[in-house]
């Protein structure tokens, strides 16, 4: 036995000596991610944050937007584009000699098959495209490739261009290989079940290997029409555990940290191996009051309890840096998006409102909420701070699905949740927090406006005409018009704004953290 | 019909081929009852599937078409029904939240839970039967003490926190042993899987560069799962050889003038292996499920994780197939320890 673990002992510590960590090469990028959600690599089905950050670097959508100033869309795949005057016929010239990696060209067939695909699959994401007036039937007269380099597109109203072309920014507008995705499909499926877990694309990155939840790697694209990424492979390993991933980020052993809690980032600080990128993402934080309670449907109330809430003090204790105040619900990075925020914490006004409203006393309140982190622990706060004003709240903890169940029926007093913008245009906010055209029990849209019962005919209307407006400036002053009113007179607090946090080694430079996660580019990282 | 059987096939053949269907109906049954449970558990609980499929997010429409396409409109035997007859024809169906067929999955993360489950059993046994067996030799003295203590420490300490610990320790500190995984991630896709578990798949292809970086991963997680596995082992090996210390035989061995060593390892320790057999399959059985919080910390992609993201989305095709797969293998195990407790000990032949 002695000698059985000696020999034990002696093998444990032979490659335990070749096991002594090293940097990661110049040329390959290693990163830690939480990227578990990824049900699908289709982009016509893609839906998930890390899923359309593959898609992001792995196809070549038609436009993109500068990250920097959302306002600049340029062209990928199509060089350019032009709108008809009827307002309702788009035209894109497809960039010549493009190639996926199939070797195939890029030609506008493909990009217009890809479209169809999306509308025809209708997957999660279809309705970016379908809003348009797209459908199974009329979808291939309507998206068709006039010749090999132009791509026609007419939808079935005329409107706001920059509506339509941000939405073209979204993972649906990645173009796909028709030839490839075509030679496997199965019993009409376009490919679908073939390009879930395979790639067809013609981006800065190929995809070299897929395991769900283990493994994603990638590798470059030397011929890519905009210059090859200086990283000749990403390798993108799934780490579960936040306290394992800054382990393996300060050992040296990966390039990027990316889902490192309010803790570890703390921890980080004065490390001087390491450095912390952040930027703002389009997710917000709200309250939603049901306008079919009694006390929360009047107008003092709302205003009162949106200064029983402490912004700053949450953002500081709780969210150290994951998230920044914002009060409207565009998020910055948006078209229009508003940047004021008139409400602090002021009991003493709260306080006053609530007794003109007639609770002089305050009352006794519900607030359903996520039995996660950060939500219980800013229910927590926000218990404590309402309570100030006189207002008792009673949290109910429950798992994330069944408050949506709930929600969605209208059966809340308060909820407490996060909401993520589809695409990255004002609408997709306006659509959910501003509109609501229909606010019957049964109706067949449920906006967050309908889930929290509150019928707004006029606001619903100057949201319809925002998205049909052509003008992108006056467009976008429409927008913080709708922002102001909204502010004042909805009943949803808007408290927070997230913030992505990457924590990368001192030497990773230009790793780019756009406002949406398909704005996350590999491409132009060096080390 | 039996009759005829019986004379055509011999008394003794018959009686062999009777035993073996009595065992192939109560598997089958199990299997069934297992499914059954699962599936109705699966089915109540208040996750919908569907929302693991289009997420939040997705318009009604979508929605409701997604949930025919699962069959979730159906009546529940309906659609345990159609589940049983996929099965049977060797169907486990896709799994919602990795899109590929389910069987497919379980074979790249069964592998990986039974390599650390192994040689975690391997390390369990190896120090926690002497370890049993010293304390039981010197009970209530120092080494008793010291064993006891380590194996309440292994009992009662999450394993959660030990593995990042170890992590901390032996990754972070000292730099022993690599960091999490099971290769490092440039070795990732050099290597064709056979049959899953790398340090087989590395030693048939003869890459020992790869199967040292596998063997120097497995080393910590293997070790913090073997020492909850020792924790076990060497308590109950411990007090098997209490009850058999106390018995006539050994003091009859004593009498006799046998060496001590040979009473204790060979005598005592012989007759100890009957029933540690029995509590070493069921350890193992349980590693073999899985070790969600191991392999959480060591980012090693098991069966635990797999089975507990699955449950928590609802994916039901997922959760049936690693259900099969746990009922499998501790029916597997319990065959397989009734037939080493046939050899060891005679009277149960």
């Amino acid at each position: 036995m002695k000698r059985c673990l000696s020999i034990l002992f002696a093998a444990a510590l032979l490659f335990a000596a070749s096991a002594a960590p090293a940097a990661t090469p110049d040329n390959a990028l290693v990163m830690a991610w939480q990227f578990d959600d990824i049900i699908t690599l289709d982009p016509a089905e893609i839906f998930e944050f890390s899923g359309a950050e593959f898609a992001g670097n792995a196809y070549d959508r038609l436009i993109g937007y500068d990250v920097d100033n959302v306002e600049e869309i340029y062209g990928l795949a199509a060089e350019s584009w032009e709108v008809g005057d009827d307002g309702k016929t788009y035209t894109f010239k497809i960039r010549k000699g493009m190639t996926f990696s199939s070797g195939n060209p890029v030609t506008a067939e493909d990009a217009a098959f890809s479209l169809q695909r999306t509308v025809i699959l209708n997957k999660s994401p279809g309705f970016i495209l379908t809003q348009f007036g797209f459908t199974a039937d009329n979808v291939r007269e309507k998206i068709k490739a006039a010749d090999d380099h132009t791509l026609v597109l007419e939808t079935d109203k005329a409107y706001a261009p920059t509506f339509v072309l941000y939405c073209l920014t979204s993972t649906v507008g990645s173009v796909v290989d028709k030839k490839t995705v075509m030679a496997h499909e199965k019993d009409g499926d376009l490919g679908h079940a073939w390009l879930r877990t395979n790639y067809a694309g013609s981006g800065p990155f190929a995809l070299n290997a897929w395991k769900a939840s283990e493994l994603l790697m990638l590798d470059a694209n030397e011929t890519y029409w905009d210059g090859a990424p200086a990283m000749k492979r990403v390798m993108i390993r799934h780490i579960p555990e936040p306290a394992t991933q800054r382990l393996l980020l300060e050992k040296g052993d990966i390039d990027i940290a990316r889902n490192l809690g309010p803790d570890q980032i703390k921890g980080l600080t004065g490390n001087a191996d390491i450095k912390i990128h952040s930027a703002p993402k389009g997710g917000i934080f709200y309250l939603g009051f049901n306008q079919k309670h009694p006390i929360l449907s009047k107008p003092q109330v709302r205003q009162a309890l949106k200064y029983l809430v402490d912004y700053q003090g949450m953002a500081d204790s709780i969210l150290k840096g994951t998230m920044v105040v914002h009060q409207a619900f565009l998020p910055k990075g948006f078209l229009g998006a508003l940047l004021e925020t008139p409400f602090s914490f002021d009991p003493e006004k709260a306080k006053k409102l609530l007794a003109d409203a007639g609770h002089p006393d305050g009352f006794t309140v519900s607030m359903d909420t996520r039995n996660n982190f950060p939500t219980l622990d800013m229910a927590q706060a926000i218990q404590s701070s309402f309570a100030q004003g006189g207002v008792k709240v009673e949290i109910l903890p429950m798992d994330g699905k069944q408050a949506l169940t709930k929600y969605r029926a209208r059966n809340h007093e308060i909820y407490i949740g996060r909401w993520g913008p589809d695409y990255q245009d004002p609408h997709t906010n306006a659509d959910t927090f501003a509109s609501n055209p229909d606010n019957s029990d049964d109706a067949a849209a449920k906006p967050l406006a309908w889930r929290n019962a509150w019928d707004i005919p006029e606001m619903t209307e100057k949201t319809q005409a925002a998205v049909r407006e052509r003008d992108p400036k006056k467009r976008a002053r429409m927008y913080l018009g709708l922002q102001k009113e909204h502010q004042q007179r909805s009943p949803f607090v808007i408290m927070f704004q997230d913030i992505e946090v990457a924590a990368e080694r001192a030497n990773v430079e230009n790793f780019i953290l756009g406002p949406s996660f398909d704005s996350n580019f590999y491409r132009f990282v060096t080390k | 019909m039996f009759d005829r059987l019986r004379t055509l096939t011999g008394g003794r053949a018959f009686r062999v081929l009777v035993k073996i269907l009595g065992i192939l109906v109560s598997v089958a049954l199990t299997f069934l009852g297992l499914l059954f449970v699962t599936f109705i558990i699966g089915r109540v609980v208040p996750i919908d599937p569907v929302l693991a499929a289009v997420g939040d997010r997705a318009p009604d429409a979508v929605y409701e078409r997604v949930r025919m396409e699962l069959g979730l409109h159906l009546p529940l035997y309906q659609q345990f029904w159609i589940y049983l007859t996929k099965v049977f024809q060797g169907d486990l169906g896709r799994s919602v939240l990795t899109a590929n067929p389910v069987a497919a999955d379980i074979l790249r993360v069964f592998p990986a839970t039974l390599e650390l489950a192994t040689a975690a059993t391997i390390i369990g046994v190896i120090l926690g039967v002497p370890m049993g067996v010293t304390a039981a030799v010197h009970q209530g003295r120092w080494p008793d003490g010291v064993f006891r203590v380590v194996g309440l420490f292994g009992y009662s300490v999450p394993v959660f926190w030990l593995g990042l610990m170890g992590l901390l320790l032996f990754y972070g500190k000292l730099g022993w042993v690599p960091g999490p995984g099971r290769l490092d991630v440039f070795y990732e896709g050099i290597l064709e899987s056979k049959t899953g578990v790398i340090l087989i798949d590395s030693a048939l292809a003869g890459d020992w560069i790869i199967f040292r970086n596998a063997l120097s991963h497995l080393i910590l997680p293997s070790a913090i799962l073997g020492y909850f596995s020792l924790a076990y082992i060497s308590r109950m090996t411990r007090s098997f050889m209490l009850e058999q210390l106390n018995q006539e035989y050994i003091t009859t061995a004593r009498v006799k003038g046998v060496a001590e060593w040979r009473v204790v390892w060979v005598h005592a320790l012989g007759n100890v292996w009957v029933p540690l057999v029995t509590v070493i399959a069921l350890s193992y059985g349980n590693l073999l499920e899985g070790s969600v919080l191991t392999e959480t910390v060591f980012a090693w992609p098991g069966l635990g994780f797999y089975l507990t993201k699955s449950l928590l989305s609802a994916d039901m095709n997922a959760v049936l197939g690693s259900t099969i797969v746990v009922g499998s293998v501790f029916i597997g195990i319990n065959l397989l320890s009734d037939a080493v407790y046939r050899l060891l000990d005679p009277r149960a032949r």
